[in-house]
Formats: structure tokens, sequence, C-alpha cells
């Protein structure tokens, strides 16, 4: 009986090798590139494709410390906040003089301290869910960008400020190259330290983990501090590729992020899910967009895909598990 | 010094007993506050408009409440409400002599639709309420603009009538505040004193035992969604009828505000608890910041900051008296 169950359980592993979920990504992106390329001769052109990249990826940064708040089961709505609030500081610190560098490092020290602000308080007040936390910091964080600049845009950047989201090295976009690296440094972080297990346990049981000595609030609060950083990040690669910046600026991020987070198989009950699957994603909608525009479809027609891919993305796994659960009463 | 611990105890208990009251006071200090520097505040006129700019919010919130309480959450009602007024509005400027009522079914049934396509997705597949939400988000607001093709219906393409639903009186009170208040008195009865409204809150609190005690989950996760999409629909016409056009963009966003109304009328987002009382005032103190802050000639820049550490402050107050009472909790059980 237990030799049979071991051996089960192996069977069982060695297909979900090939069924797992980064599969189906890389699947569905080779069908919507073949798809597309199909439908339009100009799309399979690697210079074409590689500026493509420069139009999606400047959200794509915040994907990575997302995946990790949605593994450990929370989410974060304030990103996009804080996305305009950096980029609206910095804009404004620079047209008062201060040296594009220096603002560019204050932008990056605000979106940090937003997000210790989120953690700080999600730690300190454990009653209350993340949601609710950064569902209010969400608004006030985007108040206090509509405060500092009212409803007017702030630009004027440097030339060379430009390069950041325009700019490509040996044909290269740099955004895309900044991208991989910190891609490997967050998956490196995830899968290879001690910090990241340390997270999959707190997705999966947060009070064991606490009760085994494991500093839950502190990696919590690191975990949120990265994100505000990251979106930090994003204000700069954002702010670059407009020129200028508003307090309106990066609405409705949030929900794209976590789309993609989840469409890369992280399940929003934590634990579970890989750092692979989000960046696949990011480039499957990123170049989902990219071929249907080039056919002339409308945006809008483009939000219904995008909402029926998630949804048919989260339903088969779920499919999966129902069909295990029903074994598993069958069993008593 | 027993004595003092028991006074402490019991003035906390009621406190919280009545988290309500800690509302209704804080709204009516910012009242006295406001009229104190305005006092157009406190003018019949006034307060008849602010409940006005209130009744869709807090039509909507009634929906969501009973959505967290399942420990779910709609992000689509936004969308959900700029479909159903959409459509209902195409309709009216295309049969100019549809009588309101007609409209108003339509744009529920619009809304029926919408809820009852999430309430699968979240009961029989067991999508999580966040992402079914999100996603139908997307396809119902990209179905708004393809049933429009991008284009606006504005006030003169709509007929007299249909204007005037946001305008019209019954019984000598505006139709919006009117069915406003019809909605509360229904949901007070229905959550409070039918079997069926209790099971929702059973649900919420403990699935499981809920399933073992035999209930239905599914059933009322399906229902429950389902309400919320009838009163997006409904508050769909309504919407359109008040700004009189309807846009592809109508109601972004609003879903936050509708959750921010029930977050601060004391609806708990981990499922479970939530009172009709609760969200009256979470949404009448949403109505009053909205109307107060320009009386007091708050720019209108500061307005959603303000209203956001107000949320802040609110949902951790709650949280601190929850820590209180449940520390005397454990002192009387020491005893």
């Amino acid at each position: 009986m237990e030799h049979k169950s071991i051996i089960t359980k192996k069977e069982i592993s060695l297909r979900n090798f090939f069924f797992q979920w980064e599969w189906m990504l890389v699947l569905i992106f080779i069908v919507i590139n073949v798809i597309n390329s199909n439908l339009s001769p100009y799309y399979l052109d690697a210079a074409q494709l590689l500026d493509a990249t420069m139009a999606f990826l400047d959200k794509a940064f915040i994907v990575l410390p997302m995946t990790f708040v949605i593994i450990l089961g929370d989410i974060d709505i304030s990103v996009a906040s804080t996305v305009a609030l950096s980029a609206v500081i910095m804009a404004v610190i620079y047209n008062h003089g201060v040296s594009m560098v220096i603002a560019m490092i204050i932008c990056l020290l605000v979106g940090t301290v937003c997000g210790f602000i989120n953690g700080y308080l999600i730690v300190k007040f454990k009653e209350l869910s993340a949601v609710i936390v950064t569902l209010s910091t969400m608004i006030i964080y985007r108040g206090i960008a509509y405060i500092i600049l009212k409803d007017q845009a702030a630009g004027k950047f440097p030339t060379w400020y430009q390069f950041l989201g325009w700019g490509k090295i040996w044909g290269i976009p740099l955004i895309l190259i900044v991208f991989v690296i910190f891609a490997i440094l967050f998956g490196l972080l995830l899968h290879r330290t001690t910090f990241g297990r340390r997270v999959y346990a707190m997705g999966n049981n947060i009070t064991a983990c606490r009760f085994s000595g494991v500093e839950v609030d502190k990696i919590k609060v690191i975990i949120y501090t990265l994100t505000g950083f990251m979106s930090a990040v994003t204000a700069l690669f954002l702010t670059s590729r407009m020129g200028s910046t508003r307090p309106n600026v990066a609405i409705g991020y949030e929900l794209d992020v976590i789309a993609m987070v989840v469409l890369g198989g992280i399940s929003t009950a934590g634990g579970k899910g890989r750092i692979i699957g989000p960046i696949i994603s990011v480039f499957l909608i990123g170049f989902l967009r990219y071929g249907l525009g080039l056919i002339n479809v409308p945006s809008q027609e483009l939000l219904i895909i995008i909402g029926l891919l998630l949804i048919f993305a989260v339903m088969i796994p779920n499919l999966k598990i129902n069909t295990k659960n029903i074994k598993f009463i069958n069993k008593f | 010094m027993a004595e003092i611990i028991l006074e402490k105890k019991s003035r906390i208990l009621s406190f919280a007993k009545f988290r309500e009251l800690g509302l209704l006071g804080f709204i009516i200090i910012l009242a006295v506050f406001v009229q104190l520097r305005n006092p157009s505040f406190l003018t019949m006129e006034n307060i008849n408009d602010m409940i006005k700019n209130t009744a869709i919010l807090s039509i909507l919130s009634v929906g969501m409440m009973l959505v967290i309480i399942t420990r779910g959450i709609d992000l689509s009602i936004g969308a959900t409400l700029a479909l159903a007024g959409m459509i209902s509005a195409l309709t009216v400027s295309s049969n100019p002599h549809m009588s309101p009522i007609t409209t108003m079914l339509l744009g529920t049934a619009v809304g029926i639709v919408c809820g009852g396509i999430i309430g699968f997705l979240v009961s029989k597949t067991s999508i999580l309420p966040i992402i079914a939400t999100l996603g139908m988000m997307n396809v119902y607001r990209g179905l708004t603009y393809m049933v429009s093709n991008g284009r606006w219906v504005s006030a003169n393409q709509m007929p007299a009538s249909f204007k005037a639903i946001a305008t019209g009186k019954i019984l000598g009170i505006n139709t919006l505040i009117f069915i406003a208040i019809v909605i509360y008195i229904v949901f007070f009865y229905f959550i409070n004193y039918t079997r069926t409204g209790r099971q929702i809150y059973a649900v919420g609190s403990n699935p499981d035992s809920a399933k073992i005690s035999g209930i239905d989950n599914e059933k009322i996760l399906w229902m429950v969604y389902t309400i919320m999409g009838a009163l997006a629909g409904l508050a769909g016409v309504l919407w359109v009828s008040k700004f009189a056009s309807a846009q592809g963009d109508t109601a972004m966003g609003y879903e936050m505000n509708v959750i921010a109304a029930c977050v601060l009328g004391g609806v708990n987002i981990a499922g479970g608890s939530g009172k009709i009382s609760g969200i009256i005032l979470g949404s009448l103190l949403l109505g009053i910041l909205n109307n107060a802050l320009p009386l007091v000639n708050v720019s209108p820049f500061w307005q959603q900051a303000i209203q956001g550490i107000i949320i802040l402050v609110a949902v951790i107050i709650n949280a601190l008296v929850k820590r209180s009472v449940d520390r005397n909790n454990l002192i009387r059980r020491k005893i």
C-alpha cells in the first residue's frame, strides 16, 4: 500500500512536469506569436520586436516584487499611486533646480518610503488586511501627488534622461537589459536563498512560521519596501519615456500587474508559483497587445481578450484541483 | 481596583458594540465644524443635494457589503454599472417613448446577467473573487466601448422622461433617495429576518461549518454576486440619468469608493460581519466629505488625500478598539 502510493506520487510528479503552468504559458506565447506573424507580415522582425518591448516593460518592474507579495497571500494595490507620487516628486524637485541625478535618487527614496509605510502599517495592525491598508494608502499617495502638482504636468528633463526609456545598447533596449538583470536578481532571491524559502513558508502557514522562529514581520516589511522601490524604478522609466509627468499617470497599473502575476500561475491564496511564470506572462500580454495593435484591433477589444485570458488561465488549474478533491472525498 | 477594571471594560465594550455610534459622533463633529465655517452647509437644500449625491454610492455599498460578508470582493461593479447604463441609454435614445420603469428594469436585467456570470465563475469554478471580477471588469468595460462604438450618449439624445428619473420626486422625496431608502428597507429585512439572509452571514463567517450544516454555499455565493450585479445595473441607469450622459469610462474606479464606504461602515473584509446601519453611515461620511470640503474652501486637490487619511484613521481606530476589547476578554477569562 505504502509502496503503491509512492509510485503514484512519482507518476503524478512526472506528468506534472510537462503539465506545468509555465509550459502552458510558453505554449500560449508561441501560439500568439504564430497567429500574430500570420496576421501581419510586419510582426516577425527582430528589431521591431525588441522595440516593442520598450512599450510594455515599464510596468513589468512591479510584477517582480508583486510576485513576492502574492506568494505571501497578500496583495498591494497602492503601486500605481506610488509610481505617480515618486514621479511627481522627482519632476517637481528637478524643476526647482536640483540636479537630475539627485532627483532620480530622491524618486527611488520616495518609492521606498511609500513601500515601507505600507509594510509597517500592515505589520503593526495585523487585524487589517493588506487590501484595506494599501487601498487607503493608494488614495493617500495619489492625493499627495495631486496636492503637489495640482492638475498640471511637469517635465523639461535633460536630454540624456530620455536615454533611460528610449536608449539602446548594441541594438538592445536599455529597459530590456535592466529588466532582465532585475528578473535574475529577484529569481535568485526567491528560489536560491533562505529568504525566498521563508516567503513560500509564510504564504503557506504564517502562524507556523512565526512559531518556528522566522522573523515574519521583518520579511513582510522588506517585501513591501521592495515593492515600493520597484514602483519607483517604474516611475523612472515611465517618466523618461513620456518626457513629462502628471498626477494621474499610471492609473490602473495595479490591476494590470496583478493580472500578469496571476496569469503567471501565482496562486492568490499564497505559497504557490514560480517567478518565471509572471515573467513569461509579461511578454505574453505585451506581444499580444503589440501584435493585435499591428492589425488594428481596437484597445477596447483587447481589454476583453485579456480579461477572458485571465479567467480561463485561472479556471483550468482550478478544475484540476476540483477533480482531485472529488477523488479525495470518494476515498471516505 | 476590580471596579475600575470592570468600569473600563464595560466602557470599551459598549463603545465596540456601538461602533456606529463612534462613526456617528465623527460625522456630527465634522458637521458642526463645517457648519461653523460655512453656514450654508446645514440648509435643507444642501442636505437634500448631499443625500442625493450619496444615493448611488449607498445603493452599491449594500451589494458590496453582501459580497464582502461572504469573504469576497467585487471589482467589476464600475464596469457593470457603465455597461448597464450604456445599454439602457442607447435603448432609450432609439425608443424615446419607453417608460422610465422599463428602462430601470432593462438596466437591472443587464446587471443580473453580468453579476450572474461572475457568480458562476466564483461559485462553480472556484476562481478567487478578486481574479474573477478583475477579469470580468476588463470584459465588461470592453463591451461598453463596443456596444457604443466608443461614442457618448449625450443629454440631447435622451428623452426628458429618462432624465426626469434623477430629478423627479416620489412622495415629496427625490427619486434617487426614494429608491435608495426602499432598497435599504428591503435589504435590512432580507439580511436580518429571512433564512437566506442569515445564511449569507453563516457562509461568510465559516464556510466549512456552513456547508456541513446543510447550507448550499455555491447557491449563496451565486446569489450574492447576482444581487451585486442587479444593484450595479440599477445604479447604472440612475447614474446615466443623473449625469445625463453615458460614456465608455463611466464610473471608472468607482468600486474603490464603494469598498471604502463599506470598510468605513465597519464591514469586516475578512468576512462574516457587517451591518446595514454601518454602511449607511459609511457612505454618508464619504458623501459629507465630498460635499463639505469644497464648502470650507479646501482646494479640490486636497480632497483625495484627506479622504484617504480619514479612511486609514477610521480602520486603524477600529483595529485598536477591537484589540483592547480582545485584551479585556482575556482579563475576564483569567479571573
